[in-house]
Order: structure tokens, then sequence, then C-alpha cells
């Protein structure tokens, strides 16, 4: 430990005070608004037991989230092989449970179902991260690339074998945001971005086309349906048009200021489908209307901002990185699921954010909300310790 | 001091502050992208997708509007409606959807639901012979016989009936059934439980025939429907007329099904009500019966052939018409039905026992679908037409020695080849009035011979084909009933016709090589058919050539043939309303050949706002020189009310002037004539014209079957409606006894 007196000159506990004052008040407010939207969707479609253990799980997250602040994020670089290992880790045990509506994605644990993927994410981009600090001297090197990559695409290989082909997708986007991030050359981003060009079509046309199917019949029905929208695909016939028609329906339904709790029908009548969780945007544009909309997105652009400024603040190359990693993981679950209900992306089974009722999700996203703050907290410490430093 | 790699100041560069605004830029973009599309979606389309949300959790269950009443002239119900809960199956909603193409492979795919319906109902599981059959194939109709329970082989046979409709199961059902099933939808699929409207009359029996019946709508008829059919904005699951006045006003009748909403969930389960859309009663149709003509007809007629069962009567027709407009006050047919029995479903076996030809084809509306020779009812005409065609003149005496032989006949010939009066009569000089006064067939026999044309120059016979045809024989008149006869008129193009259809069924050529055995033919050799076929019922020119080879014998057209047709024997067929537009014509100073109706106004039974009047035009105006037809009318009335006359002892001590004419008509074979065993059908025809009277004017036509003299078992029947009509009593039978033909 230094023994600088210039950090030595606060106490633990006022510390710990000026410690919550430097958190950003604006990320924090997005999140528990958020949080709240969540509670108030949930509950207003009837799912009461949902919203109040979704409040539950926030009000964990919450805490944890603050407890995280007061740790500087840095130490978590020492720890990259361990977490890299446990998040394999933890993505293969759930093969030893039995699978739940054809996917293994959870651990039971007493109480709670723990869904390996979700903390994997955090996992990858805390460990691909510090790797990537590590070769931020060898930039220019191919080997960079092509290892942040594999350290992204080994686990999700895994998630894709537990049926969840949207979270591999968080993870592969991990990835390229570090390498992204990192400042990997644009011709190399470029080679990258052909690299999937390639694979998505080998994947889509060129396999099947020879009889390889390596992604299950429904993943890839998703990805078509999205290239046929719903007015052309029938729903009496085909179920992931039938759940895109019933979610356009639900949001068109809500019109400028929503159904209300009462007048809602498509989701409290089972018309929706996972409306708690995948589709819980429907749910609110229904019962909200576009109002309600408004305001969720609002504060999910102020997330995103605030995550793009805390990236930007960040004291060290890791914190960026950690940064980078979490604003695309928000990015894509967002856009990826807010744009999938309303018809303009593919159904991919990525959860909303913070909205989506799930104990796993919502902890590990107030836990990467925790993880930005202490960036900021480091951040805005670093530069008002360089202030002093520079008045002194 | 030098720090670890990472624990620099932050590390700014341009590069990240490049790919930070490039991030950023995706952001905005995105977020655009979805405040635009929500925008479309909820702002500019909302309206849209709140329909198809409404539709997503409602399901319509149609329910089938009041049918209009059918009201006596003086608004009395004659046919009404009553709800009955009932419960049915809609066969499309089925767990597995059953459909004309599929119903016999999959009706028992959903066994456990019928079951478990069954069980709610009280109605019987085991199974059982269940006969329906499929029409339409290419092999003509082919019958099955599953065994199978009682709801699935209701369902069965609907559906093989071509109907659309919805199969009613049970009617009058308790609430506490009907509730049960109706909340558990889930349990249920396919099984409606709602009110339905059934039929009720009020006056039994009266005017089954008339009225008609109900049935499930066919896919034929639907489909017709959309061309703009008889059953104009009927529903698939609706219930349309049949038959009758129910068929032909059945576009008022029905009404407009209304709807019950009922909220379910993506389950389809039962989540509550909606808003229901309230059917709209069908209109009532106001006719010309009078209840009380009718009653006495139908009562009457009866009894007349009860008296005359004797001698075979079993069945007859009367009608009674206002010849100057051609409003219908009665018209009644014998043996007749409950039609209450027809307002639930029978059984095939009941509607065999009670319905069909064992009990005298009750079903049949003789007044106008079964033409028969109408005997020397038919003199009238020939009168007329010998009149106007100057063959013979009003007072040119005739001598009537009680024969009439042809050209190479002779009473002396063993057999006798010559043609005589009923009993023999012989009836000395004679005029016009007098052979219409006594019936003198040998007088009539004569003028058919003199109106006999050639028939190689006059193929559809001469003038007194022509006047047949213009008084409204041979063609139908128009009435507002379904399928009316346009029973038949001998012509030489006739008899040439029927004589082909003699040939190729003599001979099992043409169109009679082959038969099923239920009287269908075929030309070509099919499943099911073989050789040494029967005649069916054949249509020439719209008019039914009745079933069985024998129809002709020859070709070629005599004189003879004119002679009988003259005397309304031999081809001539005719129905009872068809005469009654005959004797309108001449009981109307105008010649009007009325087009005779029952249907007065179409009104709705809220407001009693008439909708459409229901007047048509008379068919054609007859120009018959009024001399003339002073003659027949003189004829007529001495006939009916002078000493001698044919039905002078039923008529004669009517207070008002009758103009009627009885008729004889043979029936029968070569040989039951010949033996005197023949049935004769009893005719009457009379009216009091409307210079003769305060009240409406009235043409009566009685037809008995087998019934024998005409003056013995038609003319008591008319005298007792004459009565009816105007005293308001039918007052004693009074049972005539002249032995005209």
């Amino acid at each position: 430990m230094s023994t600088s007196p210039i950090q030595r000159s606060e106490e633990p506990a006022v510390q710990m005070r000026t410690q919550l004052l430097r958190i950003d008040p604006l990320l924090l407010l997005a999140a528990v608004g958020l949080s709240l939207c969540s509670f108030v969707t949930l509950r207003g479609a009837g799912f009461h037991s949902y919203a109040d253990k979704q409040a539950l799980y926030c009000a964990f997250g919450l805490l944890l989230a603050l407890l995280i602040t007061r740790f500087d994020y840095t130490v978590l670089r020492e720890y990259r092989y361990v977490f890299y290992g446990l998040g394999i880790l933890l993505n293969l045990a759930v093969f030893a449970f039995p699978s739940i509506k054809g996917a293994h994605s959870w651990i039971p644990l007493p109480g709670f179902q723990f869904e390996s993927s979700e903390f994997g994410k955090l996992l990858l981009i805390v460990s691909a991260s510090a790797f990537a600090v590590e070769r931020s001297r060898r930039l220019s090197e191919r080997r960079t690339l092509a290892r942040v990559m594999l350290l992204a695409l080994l686990p999700a290989m895994l998630v894709m074998a537990q049926s969840n082909l949207g979270t591999a997708l968080v993870y592969v986007t991990i990835g390229c945001a570090i390498l992204f991030f990192l400042g990997t050359g644009w011709r190399q981003l470029a080679a990258l971005a052909l690299l999937f060009a390639v694979a998505a079509v080998i994947v889509l046309v060129g396999a099947p086309a020879l009889g390889f199917h390596l992604l299950h019949g429904y993943q890839q029905q998703r990805l078509t349906t999205f290239i046929n929208p719903p007015s052309s695909c029938n729903p009496s016939t085909d179920p992931i048009c039938y759940q895109l028609h019933e979610s356009l329906i639900a949001i068109g339904s809500g019109q400028k200021t929503g159904l209300g709790a009462a007048g809602a029908t498509q989701a409290a009548y089972g018309f929706l489908p996972v409306p708690q969780s995948d589709f819980i945007f429907a749910v609110l544009g229904e019962t909200y209307g576009f109002a309600g909309a408004a305001v969720v997105i609002s504060l999910y652009a102020l997330l995103i901002w605030r995550s793009l400024v805390i990236l930007t603040m960040a004291k060290n190359l890791f914190g960026t990185l950690v940064a980078g990693g979490v604003l695309a993981t928000f990015m894509f679950q967002i856009f990826l699921n807010i744009g999938m209900t309303i018809g303009i992306m593919p159904v991919a089974g990525v959860t909303l954010p913070l909205l989506s009722y799930g104990g796993s999700s919502v902890i590990v996203t107030f836990l990467a909300i925790g993880l930005l703050e202490s960036i900021h907290v480091q951040a805005s410490m670093a530069s008002s310790g360089k202030a002093r430093v520079l008045i002194v | 001091m030098i720090e670890p790699l990472d624990q620099r100041t932050p590390p700014m560069t341009p590069q990240l502050a490049l790919r930070v605004a490039v991030i950023g830029g995706v952001a905005l973009v995105l977020f655009a992208l979805i405040f635009f599309r929500l925008w479309f979606l909820q702002v500019l389309s909302g309206s849209d997708y709140v329909a198809a949300a409404q539709t997503n959790i409602t399901r319509p269950i149609a329910f089938a509007a009041e049918r209009g009443e059918i009201l006596s002239s003086n608004g009395t119900a004659l046919v009404t409606s009553t709800p009955v809960p009932a419960v049915e199956i809609a066969p499309p909603d089925l767990p597995t959807p059953l459909t004309s193409e599929n119903f016999q492979a999959s009706i028992s795919s959903d066994a456990g639901l019928f079951h478990r319906l069954a069980k709610v109902l009280e109605m019987s599981t085991k199974p059982q012979k269940c006969k329906y059959t499929v029409y339409g194939g290419v092999n003509g109709p082919v019958s099955y016989y599953p065994k199978l329970a009682k709801i699935p082989c209701l369902v069965t046979q609907s559906i093989a009936n071509e109907a659309y409709a919805n199969v009613t199961i049970k009617t009058d059902v308790s609430t506490d059934v009907q509730d049960y099933l109706a909340e558990r939808q889930v349990d249920f699929p396919g099984v409606i439980s709602q009110d339905t409207y059934q039929r009720t009359y009020p006056e039994g029996p009266l005017g089954a025939q008339m009225f008609g019946t109900l049935g499930p709508i066919t896919l034929a008829e639907f489909d017709s429907e959309k061309k703009g059919g008889v059953f104009k904005g009927a529903a698939e699951t609706d219930m349309v007329g049949q038959t009758g006045l129910e068929y032909e006003y059945d576009q008022y009748l029905l009404g407009t099904d209304g709807a019950d909403r009922v909220k379910v969930n993506a389950d389809n389960e039962f989540e509550g009500y909606g808003k229901t859309k309230a059917a709209v009663a069908g209109d009532n149709l106001e006719t010309s019966i009078d209840v009380q003509l009718q009653r006495v007809g139908e009562r009457a007629l009866a009894k007349s052939i009860e008296l005359n069962a004797g001698k075979g009567a079993d069945g007859g027709a009367f009608v009674a018409i206002d010849p100057e407009n051609g409003q219908i006050y009665a018209m009644g047919s014998n043996p007749t039905y409950e039609p209450r029995l027809l307002a639930h479903p029978i059984t095939q076996k009941t509607y065999n026992k009670d319905f069909r030809d064992n009990k005298g084809k009750p079903l049949v509306n003789r007044a106008i679908q079964t033409p028969l020779p109408d005997g020397s009812t038919f003199k009238v005409i020939t009168a007329t037409a010998a009149l106007e065609s100057g063959v013979w003149t009003a007072m040119e005496p005739f001598y009537d020695n009680g024969q009439f032989c042809g050209p190479g006949e002779s009473s002396t010939a063993v057999p006798d080849t010559c043609l005589h009066n009923s009993g023999d009569a012989s009836y000395g000089e004679v005029d016009l009035q007098r052979a219409i006064q006594v019936s003198d067939d040998v007088y009539f026999y004569h003028l058919g011979y003199l109106l006999n044309a050639d028939p190689s120059t006059h193929p559809n016979g001469g003038a007194l084909q022509s006047w047949a045809r213009q008084f409204g024989i041979g063609e139908p008149t128009g009435v507002d009933l379904p399928s009316e006869s346009s029973g038949t008129l001998p012509t030489p193009k006739l008899f040439v016709a029927l004589y082909k259809e003699e040939r190729e069924c003599d001979t099992a050529s043409g169109e009679y090589s082959y038969t099923n055995g239920q009287g269908e033919v075929s030309s070509k050799d099919l499943p099911g058919y073989h050789r040494s076929p029967t005649h069916p019922v054949k249509i020439f020119e719209d008019q039914i050539i009745s079933g069985g080879c024998g129809i002709a014998s020859t070709p070629a057209w005599g004189y003879g043939d004119n002679v009988n047709t003259a005397v309304g024997q031999g081809d001539v067929q005719v129905t009872p309303l068809q005469l009654a537009v005959v004797y309108s014509a001449l009981a109307n100073s105008n010649g009007a050949v009325v087009t005779p109706h029952i249907g007065e106004s179409i009104v709705q039974p809220s407001n009693g706002e008439v909708l459409r009047k229901i007047d048509p035009a008379p068919k054609r105006y007859l120009h018959i020189n009024p001399n003339y037809r002073d003659s027949i009318l003189a004829g007529l009335h001495a006939a009916a009310q002078q000493q001698g006359g044919t039905s002078d002892d039923v008529m004669g001590n009517f207070p008002l002037p009758v103009y009627g004419k009885t008729g004889t008509a043979q029936e029968g074979t070569a040989e039951q004539i010949a033996t005197n065993t023949e049935s004769d059908t009893a005719w009457y025809a009379c009216f009091v014209p409307a210079s003769a009277t305060v009240k409406r004017p009235i043409v009566i036509v009685v037809s008995v079957e087998k019934g024998g003299f005409g003056d013995v078992a038609a003319a008591p029947v008319a005298r007792e409606m004459l009565s009816q009509w105007f005293y308001g009593k039918p007052g004693a039978y009074k049972t005539g006894s002249s032995p005209d033909t």
C-alpha cells in the first residue's frame, strides 16, 4: 500500500461518503428508474408475484452495485484467469442439470434459478478486458485480435450449445467491443466483419443447403422471419411469425397513452409469448402506450449516454474496455430486444436489461452498473487527486 | 514514480474519441429508428391494432334471429317462433375440424369430446347403426351404415347432407346445462350452447304444406345465395325455408343473426362476455289466408275423403281464390301432417314412417304439385275455343244420340269403338248452355273432333290447345310457392317427345341404358348401375312426364287425342290452382288471368310498417267475345243451380248465384277402365262473381283423388266453403249424387 500523504488525507468514513458523492447520479437514476418501470409494468399486467420478486432482485442488485462502487475495479485485473475459468466452468456446469424448455441454461439453486450465461457475460467482460490490456502494445498484431476473439468465442460456443443463441451473440459482441475500444485498426475490424458475414452466410444458407443444420430449426426460423416481416408470413402456421404478430398487435393497440392495466388484454389473456421477459416491451407498449415506451426509451438513452461518458473518463484502459464491454452488452440487448418486439430486428431471445423479469439478468445488470459507477468514482477521484497534486 | 501500464491518466486519444463518437452515432440512429417505428405502430396505425386485439380476444357466437311470423288475413298468427335453449356443435370448430371432405374418416377423432358431451346432456353413448347418405358423387347417392354413438351420428348425418349449419344436438336443455357448457369452452371446443328459435304452429296442421318446413341451409343453397338467390342474407349456420311460404319468403322472414361476443384467452378459455350484437327479428308475412275458410275447407275435404273411402278416396286438395286479384283465401291438401313434428330434428325412421308414400305423401301440396286430368271442368275451355274459332256457335243445336263415333268407328263393332256419355245417357237436342248444364260428353267430343288441327302443320295443336294455353294450362300459375307443377297440355309435339322417351325406355337405349334401381338412369355403365331400367321422372318443356315405361304407345297424334283433351281426359293434367285461375278468367268480365298469391305484404313486426306490398299483375287478359262468355256462364249457372244441372242437388238452394262445373276424370289403366274398376278423380270448380255479392267474389276448386263423381265428392266441399265465406258458417254437409264425368 502506498503511503502517500495525499491519499491518506481522508478518514475511511469520510472517504466512503465522498465516494458515494462521486458516483454518477444520472446512471443510477436510469437504473433505478428502469427497475421501477419494470415493477409497474409487471404489476400492471397482473404478474404480481413476478413484480414482487423483481423488486427484490432489483433491491439486492442495487445493494451489490453500491457495494462495488466502494472498490477500485482495477483490482479485478489480477483475477482475470479466475474469472475466465469461472465463466467457462459455470457455462459447463449447466449441462449437469436437467434442461428447462429444451434449454440447458440454469443451475437450480434453492429458491433461485442461476443462469450461468448471464453471469458469464460480466466474467467475460472483465477477463477479456484484462487480457486485452496486456496486449495493448501489440495492437497491430493479428494475433491480438485472434486471441481476444477466441476468448469470446469459446464461452459463446458453450452458450450456443445451451440453446441460447442470443446470449452467445452477446459474448461475440463483447469481444468485438473490447477490440474496438482497444484501438484495433479499421482494416482488421473490417476483415473481422467480413469474416462474420461469411460465417453467417455459411450458417444460414450454405450449410443447410448441404444438409448440415448448425442452428436449431427454430433459431434459423427466427432469423429468417425477421427477413420476412410479419405482414408477409402466416401467424397461424408459423410460431415465430405468430410471436411477432401478437407483439405488434399489443404494442400498436396501446396507441398514444396505452390501454391501462384494466384495458390491456393481449398479455393478460396469454396471447403474447413470454410477456414477463422477452416480450415485456410489448406489454409496456400495450399498457402505457407511446408515452410509456418513450419514458423507458429515454431512460435507456440516459443509460447508454452515461456509459459512453464513463467510458471516456475511465482512469485507465482497463476501465475503458470494461465500460465498453458493458456498453456493448446494453446496446446489443436493448436494440435487439426492442427491435424484435416492434418487428425491425430478428427474434434472438435476449432479455431487455432491467425491464425483463429474471433474477440473474437483473443482478448481473446491476453488477455491471456497479462496475461503471466504480469506474466513474475512480476516474473522478483520480482527476481530483491530480488536481490537488497540481495545486500542491 | 512509474505506474503500471494501465494506471496512467485516462487514455482519451483522438482515436478513442472517434470511436466513441461512432458508437454514439450508431446509438442515436437506432434510437431514432425505434422512435419512428413506435410512432408508426402506436400513433399512426394504432386503431388497426386495437381492432386486431379485439379480434384476438373475442369469439362471436352467432345466434339466430327470431324468424318472422306468417299471419292470416286478419292478423292472427299461423306460424310463429318460440325460443328454446339448445346445444349445438359447429363442425369446423371441433378440435379436429370436420368438413364434407374428411368427416367420414375423422368423425371418431373427437370421440372423447362427444362422449363427455353425451354424459352432460344425458344422451346415449352406445354405438348404434347410423345411416347417412352422401349425395353428389359421380355414382349417385351412396348410403353408409357405420356404428356410431348418438352425437357423432347426428354430426355425420348433418355434414353428409351438405349442411353448413351447426348441428343441433339437443333442444330444450336446462339453463344449468347451458351455463355449464358455456363456461367450459376449453373442455367442449366446438360446442355451442345458446337459445334457438323453433317454429310453432298455433293452428296445428292447418295449411301445413302451404306454410312449409325449415331446414339447415345446404352448401348448394349457400352458394346460390351468393348469386342473389332466395336465401339472400342467410348465414352459414342458418335454418332456412325449404318448402312452401317459408322457402318463398325466406329472405324476409329470416332476419339478421345476432352474435354473443365471448372473451377468450390465447388458449381459447372463457374470460368473460363482450358486447352482444343484437339480432334483428325477421319481418312478418301477412297472407290472404282466411283461417275460418281454411279450417272449413280442410274439415270438409277430410270428411269427403272419409265418406268416399269405400271407393278408395285417399287424397285431395282445394283452393279458394279471389278471381279479381288472385289472392288465395284458402289452400289445402290432404293427407296432411303435424308440422311441429318437423320443427325438431327427426330420425330417418320416423320420417320414413310418417312422411312418405305409405302415408300418402303428406308433404306434397296437392293443390299445386299434383296435376291430374280435370275431366269435365275442362269443357269451359273447349267451349271458348269452339265459339272463338267459329267451329260451333252458342245457339247451334246438336243432336246427342248418346254416342260419338269418329271416322271408321262403330257402336256395332265388337268391342264398341265409339265414345258414350256417362251412364250411357243421351240428351237429344242440346245447345251450348244445355250441354254445359248436363255436362254432355258427346257434345264436347264432337267439338274436340271439330277443333282438331292437322298435326303435321300444327305441332303445337289447334285452337283448343291455343286457348288452353291462354287459360294457363301447361304452365305454372306463378303462385308464390316453390315446386309448382306445370301440368300437361297434350300436343302432337309432346306425343313425339313422349314416344321417343318410351322407345328409349323400352329398348333400354339412349339415356335409359343403365339404372341404379332408384329411378336414376344413365347412358353410361356406371358402378352400381345395371341394364333393364325403369322410366324416371322426366321433364319436357317444363312439363313433368310422370314415370314408368308405357307412357306412350304411338308417336302419332289422332283426332281421338283432341277429343279426349276436349273433356279433360287422356294426357291433360291440371292442378287445382291452375283450374282456379281458369275459372277466375271466366269470372272476370275483363278476362284477367290472375297470378295467384298467398303473400299480401311484408310487415315490420315492431311498428307494423309495410315494407313490401305483394300484388302481382295478371299474366294476361283473355279477349273472349262477351256474348260467348255469357253463354258459357249461363251454362255454368244452369249446371249449378237449375233443375237437371250436374251439381244442382248440392248448389241449387244456395242463396247466391253460383257458377259451377263438376268433373269426374277417369284415372287408371285401360284394363281398369274397361272393367269399370278404375278410380276417378272428383273435381268441382265454381265461383260467385263480384256482381252477385257485396262481399269479395270467390273461385273454389276442389279435387278428391279416387273420390268418384265430382258432384258426390268434390261439390259438397265447395258448398261448405261457399257457406262459410258468405255466411260465416259451413252449414250441413250436403252430398250430391249426379253421375257426371
